[in-house]
Formats: C-alpha cells, sequence, structure tokens
C-alpha cells in the first residue's frame, strides 16, 4: 500500500536494524532450516515474506533483495525496474514520468538511505542484472543460504 | 584536425595506444579537443536516401552522429539499421541502445553486431517509458537497466564473454558511452549517479539539455569533489529552442527537460524567437565551453538539424578544425585505396 510505502521509508533506519537482527536469527537457524528441507521450506516462506514485505514496501517478489541498499524503497516499483538510481526522466515535483501519480521511487531510496547508516555507501554499489529465474521465490532463504556458504 | 589515417569506408581504422576503440570520436576527445555529436532523427520510411539525407546536414560540423533508438518510446527505423547505413560510407555513429525494447539476449547481440558493422561507440540508455510514446499498448521490457547495460557492454569487451561466461572469440571494440540528467530531481545525487555508471564503464557521458547554467556548475563541481574529471569525457546537451511556446510545451510534456523561466521570457521577448532560440544556444555553448571537464557539446536539434552547423560555426568551438565528413579529403582516399 502506498501510504504504508513511505512509511517505510521514513522509518528505513529502525527498519533497517530489525531486518539485520531478524537476518541473524535466519541464519542461526540453519541446521534447523537445512533439517526441514530449504525446497520444503520455500513455499511457505515465500508466502509469509510476500504478505510481510507485500504490506510494508508493495514488494514485487523479485527474489533478489536489495531494500536495505535502497533506502528501504523497493526499486521493482519503478516502472522501469531500475536497480541503480533515477532516470532521466523525473518530474520537476519529483514524481515518475511513467506513473505521474507516484513520487520517483528513486527520490524515496535516496532519502531513506540517508536515515540508514551506511545507506549512502551502499546507494552507491553497482547492483547487477536481475536473475528472473528468482521472481517470486524467497529472498530470506536465499540469504541464509548464502551466508552459510551454500550458494554462491 | 587532420589523422594521416582518416577512414575510407570499409577501411577499419587501428587502434591507438591507449585507445579502447578504432573510432574517430575517441581520438578526438583523447586528443583533447572539444568535441561536437549531434542526434540523427531516424525516418519513418524504409528508404536508405532519406537517412543520408539527414546525416549531410551535419557534414564538417560535427564528429559523431547519435543514432536514436526509439526515442521519446516512437517507433523509427532502428539504430541498429541507421548505424549500418552510416558506418558504410564511414560516418561515426554513436549507436543508442535502450533498455526498454530489448532483453539481454537480444541486446548483447546488437553490440556484437554494430561493432562488426564499424560501430564504434555505444550509448546505453536505460529509455523512455512505452507511455511517451506512440505504442502505449507494448510491453516495456527493462530486463537490464543502463548500469546493468554497461557492464554487460563491459564484460564483452574486456572479459570476451557474454553475461552467461559464454567466450566470444573477438571483442566488441567500442567506446562506451551513457547519459546523465544533471537538471533533473534528486540533483544533489546526479554526481553520485554518474560515479556509478562510469564504475559501470562510461567512458564518454552525453547529458540532457542544458538551459540552465547555475545547475550545471554545481554538478561539474560535485563531479569534480568525486575525482571523477579524469575518468570520463563529458559532452553537455544542447539545443536550440524555436519559440517560448515550443520551450514552454517541452517542459511542460517532455520527462527530465528542465527550461529555466528566464529562458522562456528571453524567448518571448524577442522579435524573432528562433533567431534568438539559436542565439541563446551559442551562448550556452560559449559558456559551457569555458566549464572545466567539459570536453564537448552534443547538439539535440530535433526538427531543426540545418541549424546545426550555423550554432556550431557561430560558437568557434571547432576553431578551425573541420570533423571529417565522406568526401573531405578527396585526394587522401585515393592514395589509400591506391596503396
Amino acid at each position: 500500500m502506498y501510504a504504508v510505502r513511505q512509511w517505510s521509508v521514513r522509518h528505513a533506519r529502525g527498519l533497517n536494524a530489525f531486518y539485520r537482527a531478524f537476518e541473524s536469527a535466519l541464519v542461526a537457524l540453519h541446521p534447523l532450516w537445512k533439517r526441514l528441507g530449504y525446497e520444503r521450506l520455500e513455499r511457505p516462506v515465500a508466502a509469509v515474506e510476500r504478505s510481510v514485505k507485500g504490506l510494508l514496501f508493495d514488494c514485487r517478489m523479485c527474489g533478489q533483495c536489495i531494500l536495505s541498499s535502497t533506502g528501504m524503497s523497493c526499486p521493482m516499483n519503478c516502472p522501469k525496474n531500475l536497480r541503480n538510481g533515477p532516470c532521466g526522466g523525473v518530474r520537476a515535483n519529483g514524481h515518475c514520468e511513467v506513473r505521474p501519480e507516484m513520487k520517483c521511487v528513486w527520490l524515496e531510496a535516496v532519502a531513506g538511505a540517508a536515515r540508514i547508516p551506511g545507506g549512502m555507501d551502499a546507494l552507491r554499489q553497482v547492483q547487477v542484472a536481475v536473475d528472473r529465474r528468482l521472481q517470486g521465490k524467497s529472498s530470506w532463504l536465499r540469504v541464509v543460504r548464502q551466508r552459510v556458504g551454500e550458494l554462491k | 584536425m587532420i589523422f594521416e589515417d582518416e577512414p575510407v569506408p570499409g577501411y577499419p581504422l587501428p587502434i591507438l595506444p591507449g585507445h579502447t576503440s578504432p573510432g574517430r570520436l575517441e581520438r578526438v576527445l583523447r586528443a583533447g579537443q572539444f568535441a561536437v555529436t549531434t542526434e540523427l532523427d531516424p525516418p519513418d520510411s524504409a528508404d536508405p536516401e532519406e537517412v543520408y539525407r539527414r546525416a549531410r546536414v551535419f557534414d564538417g560540423c560535427v564528429d559523431a552522429i547519435n543514432a536514436t533508438d526509439g526515442s521519446g518510446a516512437n517507433c523509427h527505423m532502428s539504430s541498429m539499421a541507421v548505424c549500418a547505413l552510416l558506418t558504410r560510407v564511414g560516418y561515426a555513429p554513436v549507436m543508442q541502445i535502450s533498455c526498454r525494447d530489448k532483453n539481454r539476449i537480444a541486446i548483447q547481440g546488437d553490440i556484437l553486431g554494430g561493432a562488426a558493422m564499424g560501430v564504434c561507440n555505444v550509448l546505453c540508455l536505460t529509455g523512455d517509458g512505452v507511455q511517451a510514446g506512440d505504442h502505449p499498448q507494448a510491453l516495456p521490457v527493462f530486463d537490464l537497466d543502463a548500469l546493468t547495460l554497461l557492464e554487460t557492454a563491459r564484460t564483452l569487451r574486456d572479459e570476451h564473454r557474454f553475461l552467461s561466461g559464454r567466450k566470444i572469440s573477438h571483442a566488441p571494440r567500442v567506446l562506451l558511452g551513457a547519459a546523465e540528467n544533471p537538471f533533473a530531481k534528486p540533483t544533489e545525487w546526479r554526481a553520485e549517479r554518474l560515479a556509478k555508471k562510469v564504475a559501470a564503464g562510461a567512458q564518454f557521458i552525453q547529458t540532457q539539455w542544458c538551459y540552465d547554467l547555475p545547475l550545471l556548475r554545481s554538478f561539474m563541481s560535485r563531479v569534480e569533489d568525486l575525482g571523477l574529471l579524469d575518468t570520463v569525457f563529458i559532452l553537455v546537451g544542447v539545443g536550440p529552442l524555436r519559440s517560448a511556446k515550443s520551450a514552454e510545451w517541452i517542459r511542460t510534456h517532455v520527462p527530465g527537460v528542465h527550461i529555466p523561466d528566464e529562458v522562456v521570457k528571453r524567448l518571448a521577448g524577442a522579435s524573432d524567437s528562433a533567431l534568438e532560440g539559436r542565439r541563446l544556444c551559442i551562448d550556452l555553448i560559449q559558456e559551457i565551453r569555458t566549464l572545466k571537464g567539459v570536453h564537448g557539446v552534443h547538439v539535440m536539434a530535433y526538427r531543426q538539424e540545418e541549424a546545426v552547423a550555423e550554432i556550431i560555426q557561430r560558437s568557434g568551438v571547432l576553431g578551425g578544425r573541420v570533423p571529417w565528413y565522406p568526401g573531405r579529403d578527396p585526394q587522401a582516399n585515393t592514395n589509400r585505396m591506391a596503396s
């Protein structure tokens, strides 16, 4: 929801801190996830992720979440799916070229990143091309498996 | 300036030491000359002569011609085809690639194909949204963005492989460019975005139309603070406005174009507004060339292409230099073709 999405950017700092703790907890529970089986967990976890992040960020379930690097403003809400910064078409009032009723996702991202410690540095990272195969998959489980070295 | 090995159509130039492409634009830029590029409005036609006719109006005043890729999301002859026609007779096109209409498979194929035809410059763009053009029903692709497109092109060129990792046997020797809009929000972050583009592989930048010098100056000083002045060639976008009315229309309808009120007033107050628009363009070019870190101008004179030669000559930025065009050095060509 648009209003909630904007609230999330305003509270980027707190949400980022919460996510960091949440991610560490997920990683610590890796032995449990492994016992239950990542394949089996994929659908229920993705469903939870979809509803939580859908509410907070209008998450599009790209499956390779970079919210912490984009000031908690989901770049997949950009009609051009830009993950590396705003396009040149931002309107004078700061709204989107394609969807004039919406504030530019990247203007929000810059504002959100300024609230997160190290957020501006994260914004400077060049993000690689999206892997479209991960659409709809859980980003959380993927991050855990990356952190424990199961995936590269 | 005249290089002793100016191109004969169909003859590729050697790549000079330290250069990434065999292109004339890179040579001019690296020689420290003030470069001039422009944009060819691609025809709504399958007639090659229309492309040549549109290119000829720039003869002797530009170093490279951008072949636009469905600019404004409007359908025209493809960038690839315009480049094929231009390279055939020796022109130096900048092949624009937009992410709007093609996925990474098509784009990588186009970069290889373009380079094979003699394209030496590629401009990596995100592209306007489909809503801006004449086919708003179309599927917007945006598989890559300008940044990942730059990285993709650089991977092809420098690592001799596709994004998939599969090897290519002959890398495309191209100079990589990107666009930047110092005049759109978030203005304070635009130089950072430029830094990202440079990090992703951009070697030259063509900016959006500049009508606001103070904004350009603050952008350039931020670019300098980030230590980018020696890492990228910046060509500032300029263009003549026809009238106060068209300026008003452009700034309200064309995404990302910023025209300050003073400019509109200056045009409105002139007896011949088109002439005043060209004068304003010349004034801007002369101011822009004095800015540290600016290596040229990119003249976008949509539907006023015939004014480009006069604007460039009057601005004096070429300093007597005559950029190459087919037929500039008839004697040299005859000698080399014979040898």
